[in-house]
């Protein structure tokens, strides 16, 4: 069952500049693992060398951020959007 | 919400006329009018942001407007900052918003704060107003912001942007969650691209400064739904806002039930913003080759692989001649096609992402790469003035 995940502008040079891309799993961890299989330059980029989510990436179902629901064991079906949002600090940009 | 109406503020028949089309509206009405003359608003940079937070907020009749800036304008700032003009390239940009603000509207306090924003000023600075509007550009100031309002208990109007999509929310209110509870520590440094590498539309910092705008003066008059609880991505190329759900996090280390920062910190070191970077453009260090010296290489035939990891859009701008063009990103999947090229100088556009290529190179066995110091800008500068910058 493939599902949809967003990618942000910056983590697009990673997805062949897609915004949407699609990968199979039954919870958030599998869909992102099967992502980075995809897109092997990401995963360095969501995950840190313990294997653990980077922190300055979150993961969202829907409108929720995972680490209110069951974290990476947090089930989805074809329904949902996955959606990475990352921290950007841009604003006056010298 | 955040501003009592002292009885002492009122409106002359001349700021009457100014401010109708707010005094009209029963949500603003006269007592709404009179909380925006006596409220104070600190925006935090006059860039990108800041031009549109610091006009409507001066235009909306914001009773004193501080400005903290230590820039000076430049022509690749235009593209963007609306508040300073062609005229104003050279100046300090705290004049040349002063001036444009006065201009819109002379009732208006101006403060300007000609500084960097550091752990040994915040207090003092953001102490002395309402509401902050955060419109940096880098990850320390960010956090620092972030620390301070929640230290001083001041309401965090966060607007962030990159290329084509923005960020904007609502922190460090009494109730709501705030930047360290979103995201608990920074990115390591040139992990994610600032906007002098990867761009902006333009019109971009536009949309949200505005949202952050609307947001200031909705929690100065108390009115509507802030966007506390809540995080607002835009897209541009879509077309499209999504909202995200915000929580504030128990164990943040700032505004949790157990804080752990109860004081300002050292943001460049929490960001980690010295090492890495730094020692690898170091031109003394081996790693790095300078412009003059690559000059030296390419006018003596010396066949010296020169490498561009910058974007297709900026390899058109200006290239050094007979550089080949490998964007970053692509890197890891094309080194085979480096085959043979044992000498090899890489550059980008200041030396940053460069740095990071050496080392993919290096690893990969081309350990005769060498980083060009000071990128492109540099070249430009000693070798080739007549190319443009960018």
């Amino acid at each position: 069952m493939a599902i949809q995940i967003l990618i942000p502008t910056p983590l697009r040079v990673y997805t062949d500049n897609q915004d949407t891309v699609e990968a199979e799993g039954s919870t958030v961890g599998e869909l992102l693992a099967n992502m980075t299989d995809q897109y092997t330059e990401l995963r360095k980029h969501l995950y840190r060398e313990d294997g653990k989510l980077r922190s300055f990436v979150n993961i969202y179902l829907n409108d929720d951020d995972i680490r209110y629901l069951d974290k990476e064991k947090t089930s989805v079906t074809a329904e949902d959007t996955v959606s990475i949002v990352p921290s950007v600090a841009g604003g006056g940009c010298l | 919400m955040f501003v009592t109406t002292e009885s002492s503020v009122s409106l002359s028949n001349q700021e009457v006329e100014r401010y109708s089309r707010h005094l009209i509206m029963p949500e603003v009405g006269m007592d709404g009018q009179l909380k925006l003359k006596a409220a104070s608003v600190l925006c935090i940079g006059v860039g990108g942001l800041g031009s549109p937070v610091a006009m409507y907020l001066a235009a909306a009749g914001v009773g004193r407007l501080g400005v903290v800036d230590f820039d000076v304008v430049d022509y690749s700032n235009l593209q963007r900052q609306v508040i300073h003009g062609t005229p104003d390239v050279g100046r300090s940009k705290l004049e040349s918003a002063r001036d444009k603000l006065v201009a819109i509207n002379p009732e208006v306090t101006i403060d300007m704060h000609e500084m960097a924003l550091s752990s040994s000023n915040a207090f003092d600075v953001l102490g002395d107003y309402d509401i902050v509007v955060d419109g940096t550009d880098n990850f320390p100031t960010r956090y620092l912001v972030n620390d301070a309002c929640v230290l001083l208990r001041k309401p965090n109007v966060f607007g962030s942007i990159f290329r084509f999509e923005g960020q904007v929310s609502v922190f460090a209110t009494e109730q709501g969650p705030c930047y360290r509870c979103l995201y608990p520590e920074p990115p390591p440094p040139g992990l994610v691209p600032s906007c002098a590498e990867g761009g902006v539309l333009g019109i971009l910092p536009g949309v949200i400064g505005t949202i952050q705008a609307t947001e200031a003066v909705k929690l100065i008059i108390g009115v509507g739904e802030p966007l506390i609880n809540r995080f607002m991505i835009y897209d541009a190329l879509r077309m499209k806002f999504r909202e995200l759900k915000l929580r504030r996090d128990p164990d943040c280390p700032v505004c949790g039930d157990s804080p752990t920062v109860t004081q300002l910190i050292d943001y460049e070191q929490f960001c980690g913003v010295t090492p890495d970077t730094q020692v690898l453009d170091d031109p003394s260090s081996g790693d790095n080759v300078t412009v003059e010296e690559l000059k030296v290489f390419i006018d003596n035939n010396e066949g010296v692989f020169v490498l561009d990891v910058r974007e297709p859009q900026e390899h058109q701008i200006c290239s050094i001649p007979g550089a080949v063009l490998i964007p970053l990103g692509e890197l890891p999947n094309r080194i085979n096609e480096l085959g043979g090229h044992e000498d090899m100088v890489v550059h980008c556009k200041s030396g940053v992402r460069s740095a990071k290529a050496v080392k993919i190179l290096r690893n990969a066995g081309f350990k005769k790469a060498k980083n060009l110091s000071g990128g492109i800008l540099r070249w430009i500068d000693v070798i080739d003035p007549s190319m443009p910058k960018y």
